[in-house]
C-alpha cells in the first residue's frame, strides 16, 4: 500500500513537471520549484555555462541512449529462448580499436570548448571594480578596496525579519551591492574554516581559504538581486550563511557607495588590504 | 550467516569450535564471512543514518534534528562508515577472501594469521568511530561534523573537542587493517596461483582485486600520512595546515584526495571483476577482450592515482594545473568505456539467463554508464548508487557457493528491482538540484528546492524496503535450506570455486588443481 501511495505521488509529480513546463523554467537570480537545468544566466560566463552543459547533455544522452539500445537488443537477441547455442567469439580486433580510438575522438570534441570555458572562467579581465568577500562562521563580510575603507557584514534574515517576496534561507540583511555591466573582480578569503562564495546565476564560485586569496570574476547583465549559499561545509551553520548581490545601475551604485561609506564607517581606519591571514593567530 | 560457517567442516577435528573458531581464524572462507557479516551490519548502520538524512531533507525547515550540527554529524558517519565498513569489507575483505584463493586454486591465503587480524582491527576501528559519535566535536555538540573529508581548518579549530580525534584513530585502524590485507592478496596472486594458472589466465575478478589492492598499498599510506598531521596540528601544536604558523589548508586537500580518489577506485574496481564473472557465466560465453578488460583496469587503477585535484577546482589552483586535471580526468573515459562495450560485447551472441545475479549486472552496467558519462559533466555522482549494485550482484552470485543453499529468485528479483527504482529515484533528482544551485551537506534548504528533495526522499524509502526485502532474503533462503548444486549456474560458469562443493570444505585444494 504504501508503495503504491509512494508511486502515484511520483507519477502525479512526474505529471507536474511534464505540464507545468512553466514552473520547471528557472528563475532570474534564484531557484525555482521543480527546476531541472542550471538557474538563468546573468553574466557571459554562465551563458557560456549553459552552452557547454547543452552540448554536453546531447552527447552524453547520445551515448547512454546507444548503451541503453544496445542492452536492449542484446536482452531481447540473445537470450536463452532466442538463442540457445552461444557464439565463443571473443576477439575482434577491429571493434576493439574502433570503441577505443571513437571515445577518444569524442573527448576531443568536448575537450576544445571545455578548454575555451576554463580560460575564460580563469583568466580574470581588467576590473573596474573589486569586490572583497571574507567567509566567517557563519556570514560574509565584503569590503570594497576601490571605494573608501567600509567593510560590512551580511547575514541571512531569520524567520519573520524577511519582506514579502524575499526568500527563505537566501535574503541577507546587507546584500553586496555592484554596478550593472561592469568587470567585478571578487576576491575571497575565509577568516576561519574554508567556505566558499557562489552565485549561480553569475556562473562563479571560489573557495574562500584562509591565509589565501582567490578571486574570479563576473560581468552582471541585468539588475536584480542575485542568490548564493556558502558551498563548501563550514560547520553547523553552513546551510544558513547565503549569498545575495544586489546588481544597480551605476548611479544607484554610486549614491550607495556614499551611503555605505557613512553607515558602515569604522572607528579606526585600517589599511583597505587587511586580509585574514594577517589577522589570524597561530594555534 | 553463523549457519552458513557451520554447515561447512564443523564435523572435522582439525580446526577449533565455537567463539575460539572466529576469534582465532586462520581460514579465509570464515574470516571472508565475518567480513561479510560485519558489512552488512555497517551497511545496516549507515543505512539508517542516510534515511535520517532524507527524513529530515523531505521538507524544507528543520525538522528531525534541533540543529544542524547533528545533520552534519550523520552525513559524516554516513560517508565514513558505507566507505570503511561496508563497500570495503564487502568487496574486499568478503568477497575477495572468500574467491581469491578458490578461484586461483590455492588452499588459503598466503599470511593466514595477518588476515585475522587485518579483520579483527575493524570492530576496534568502527568502535572508535562509535565513540567519536558521542564526545565532543564542534563546541558543545557531540560527534565529527566535518564530512567524510574532514578537511582543515574546520576539523582543527573547527572542532575542539576530541571528537575528531577518534575519528581519526579510527581511520588509522581501518587503514592498517585494509593494508595488511593488501599486503596478504598481493603475495597470495603473485604466488600461490595453481599450476599452470598465469596472469593472463587468472580470473577477471582476480585481477580486479589485484588492481584494487595495488591501489590501497599507494593511497593508505598517504591518508595516514595526512590525518595524522592533522592529529599532531590538533593536539601537539604544529602548523602543518594552519596558514598562521605557515602551513596550508590546501595542503591536506591535496593529501586527502591522492587518497580520495584511488579510494573511489577502490570501491568500484572489485565490482568491475564481478559484474565480469557474472556477465560471461549467464551469457554461458567467455569474456570478452580478456586482456583488454584486464588492463583496461590497471590502466583505470593507474590514471586514478592523477586525476586528484578534480575534487578541487574551486580551491584557487593556476589555470595550467586545472587545465592538466581536466584532461587527465577525461582520459579515464577511454578505459572506462573499453569495459562497458567489452560487457556489451560479452553478452552479445551469448545465451543469456536472467537469473538475479545478471539482473544486478545488467543494472549496474547501465547506472555506471550514465553516472560514467554525467561524470563526464559533474563530478563523480553516479558511484555511489552502482557500488550497492555489484554489491548485490556478487552477493546473489556466490551466496550458493558460499553458504550452501540457493536464494529465492522471487525474493532476488524483489529485491532488485525495488533498489534499482528506488536508487534512481534517490539520486536522478540530485541532479537537478545540482544544476539549480543546492549546495552540498546542507540541513535546509531554500524553498524552491522541495520539490526535488521530497521525490528524491521518497526514492530512498524505497530503497530501504528493498534492504528489508534483502534481509527477509537471507533469512529465507537459510531456513528454507534448499541445497546448491556445485555448479548452480551451469556452462557458463567455468572459474574454479564451481569445481568444489557448495559450501565448498574446510580446507579445499589438498592435491592443488592443473590448469591446462
Amino acid at each position: 500500500m504504501l508503495v503504491l501511495k509512494r508511486l502515484t505521488v511520483l507519477a502525479i509529480t512526474m505529471v507536474a513537471i511534464l505540464t507545468g513546463a512553466e514552473s520547471a523554467l528557472a528563475g532570474l537570480g534564484q531557484p525555482s520549484p521543480w527546476q531541472v537545468g542550471l538557474q538563468q544566466s546573468a553574466s557571459p560566463v554562465m551563458d557560456n555555462i549553459i552552452w557547454f552543459h547543452d552540448f554536453l547533455l546531447y552527447i552524453i544522452s547520445g551515448i547512454a541512449g546507444f548503451v541503453l539500445v544496445l542492452l536492449v537488443v542484446v536482452m531481447v537477441r540473445f537470450n536463452a529462448r532466442t538463442n540457445p547455442s552461444p557464439s565463443r567469439t571473443t576477439h575482434n580486433t577491429l571493434i576493439e580499436i574502433a570503441w577505443t580510438l571513437i571515445p577518444i575522438v569524442v573527448l576531443m570534441v568536448i575537450a576544445v570548448p571545455s578548454f575555451k570555458l576554463l580560460f575564460l572562467q580563469l583568466n580574470v579581465p581588467a576590473a573596474d571594480l573589486t569586490v572583497k568577500a571574507t567567509g566567517k562562521q557563519w556570514y560574509w563580510s565584503y569590503s570594497y578596496p576601490d571605494n573608501g575603507q567600509f567593510e560590512f557584514d551580511s547575514l541571512m534574515l531569520k524567520e519573520g525579519e524577511r519582506k514579502e517576496g524575499q526568500p527563505r534561507l537566501l535574503a541577507v540583511d546587507n546584500e553586496m551591492v555592484v554596478p550593472v555591466n561592469k568587470t567585478v573582480r571578487v576576491i575571497t578569503t575565509g577568516s576561519d574554516v574554508i567556505h566558499s562564495f557562489a552565485v549561480p546565476s553569475f556562473g562563479i564560485k571560489i573557495d574562500a581559504v584562509p591565509g589565501r586569496i582567490n578571486e574570479t570574476w563576473f560581468t552582471a547583465t541585468r539588475e536584480g538581486v542575485y542568490y548564493g549559499q556558502c558551498s563548501e561545509l563550514c560547520g553547523k551553520d553552513h546551510a544558513f550563511m547565503p549569498i545575495a548581490v544586489h546588481v544597480v545601475s551605476e548611479q544607484a551604485f554610486s549614491a550607495w557607495v556614499e551611503e555605505a561609506k557613512k553607515k558602515y564607517a569604522r572607528d579606526e581606519a585600517l589599511p583597505p588590504t587587511t586580509v585574514a591571514a594577517a589577522q589570524s593567530t597561530p594555534r | 550467516m553463523a549457519a552458513m560457517a557451520k554447515a561447512h567442516g564443523e564435523d572435522l577435528p582439525d580446526h577449533p569450535h565455537g567463539w575460539r573458531r572466529y576469534l582465532y581464524s586462520t581460514n579465509h572462507k570464515d574470516i571472508g564471512t565475518m567480513y561479510l557479516v560485519f558489512a552488512l551490519l555497517g551497511g545496516l548502520v549507515g543505512g539508517v543514518l542516510s534515511i535520517g538524512m532524507r527524513l529530515e531533507l523531505m521538507h524544507p525547515g528543520l525538522q528531525f534534528f534541533h540543529d544542524s550540527h547533528m545533520f552534519n554529524v550523520f552525513t559524516t558517519a554516513h560517508g565514513l562508515i558505507m566507505i570503511f565498513f561496508m563497500v570495503m569489507p564487502a568487496m574486499i575483505g568478503g568477497f575477495g577472501n572468500w574467491m581469491i584463493p578458490l578461484m586461483i586454486g590455492a588452499p588459503d591465503m598466503a599470511f593466514p594469521r595477518m588476515n585475522n587480524i587485518s579483520f579483527w582491527l575493524l570492530p576496534a576501528s568502527f568502535t572508535l568511530l562509535i565513540i567519536s559519535l558521542f564526545v565532543e566535536g564542534e563546541p558543545g555538540a557531540p560527534g565529527v561534523a566535518a564530512g567524510w573529508t574532514i578537511y582543515a581548518p574546520l576539523s582543527t579549530t573547527g572542532h575542539p573537542g576530541p571528537a575528531v580525534d577518534f575519528a581519526i584513530l579510527s581511520l588509522h585502524l581501518a587503514g592498517a587493517s585494509s593494508i595488511l590485507g593488501a599486503i596478504n592478496f598481493i603475495t597470495t596472486i603473485f604466488n600461490m596461483r595453481a599450476p599452470g594458472m598465469t596472469m593472463h589466465k587468472m580470473p577477471l575478478f582476480v585481477w580486479s582485486q589485484l588492481v584494487t589492492v595495488f591501489l590501497i598499498l599507494l593511497a593508505m599510506p598517504v591518508l595516514a600520512g595526512a590525518i595524522t598531521m592533522l592529529l599532531t596540528d590538533r593536539n601537539f601544536g604544529t602548523t602543518f595546515f594552519t596558514p598562521g604558523g605557515g602551513g596550508d589548508p590546501l595542503l591536506f586537500q591535496h593529501l586527502f584526495w591522492f587518497f580520495g580518489h584511488p579510494e573511489v577506485y577502490i570501491l568500484i574496481v572489485p565490482g568491475f571483476g564481478m559484474i565480469s564473472q557474472i556477465v560471461a557465466t549467464f551469457a554461458k560465453k567467455p569474456v570478452f577482450g580478456y586482456l583488454g578488460m584486464a588492463y583496461a583496469m590497471v590502466a583505470i587503477g593507474g590514471i586514478g592515482f592523477v586525476v586528484w585535484a578534480h575534487h578541487m577546482y574551486t580551491v584557487g589552483m593556476s589555470t595550467a594545473a586545472q587545465a592538466y586535471f581536466v584532461v587527465a580526468t577525461m582520459v579515464i573515459a577511454v578505459p572506462t568505456g573499453v569495459k562497458i562495450f567489452s560487457w556489451i560485447a560479452t553478452m552479445w551472441g551469448g545465451s543469456l539467463e536472467f537469473k538475479t545475479p545478471l539482473l544486478w549486472a545488467i543494472g549496474f552496467i547501465f547506472l555506471f554508464t550514465v553516472g560514467g558519462v554525467t561524470g563526464v559533466v559533474l563530478a563523480n555522482a553516479g558511484v555511489d548508487r552502482s557500488l550497492q549494485v555489484t554489491i548485490f550482484a556478487g552477493w546473489y552470485y556466490w551466496f550458493p557457493k558460499m553458504s550452501g543453499y540457493m536464494y529465492s529468485e522471487t525474493i532476488g528479483k524483489l529485491h532488485f528491482w525495488l533498489t534499482f527504482i528506488g536508487v534512481n529515484i534517490v539520486f536522478f533528482p540530485q541532479h537537478f538540484l545540482g544544476l539549480a544551485g543546492m549546495p552540498r551537506r546542507i540541513a535546509d534548504y531554500p524553498d524552491a528546492f522541495a520539490g526535488w528533495n521530497l521525490v528524491s526522499s521518497l526514492g530512498s524509502y524505497l530503497s530501504g524496503l528493498g534492504a528489508l526485502v534483502f534481509f527477509f532474503g537471507v533469512a529465507h533462503a537459510f531456513m528454507r535450506k534448499e541445497r546448491a548444486a556445485d555448479n548452480p549456474w551451469g556452462a557458463g560458469a567455468t572459474t574454479l570455486e564451481w569445481t568444489l562443493p557448495s559450501p565448498p570444505p574446510f580446507h579445499q585444494y589438498n592435491e592443488l588443481p592443473l590448469i591446462k
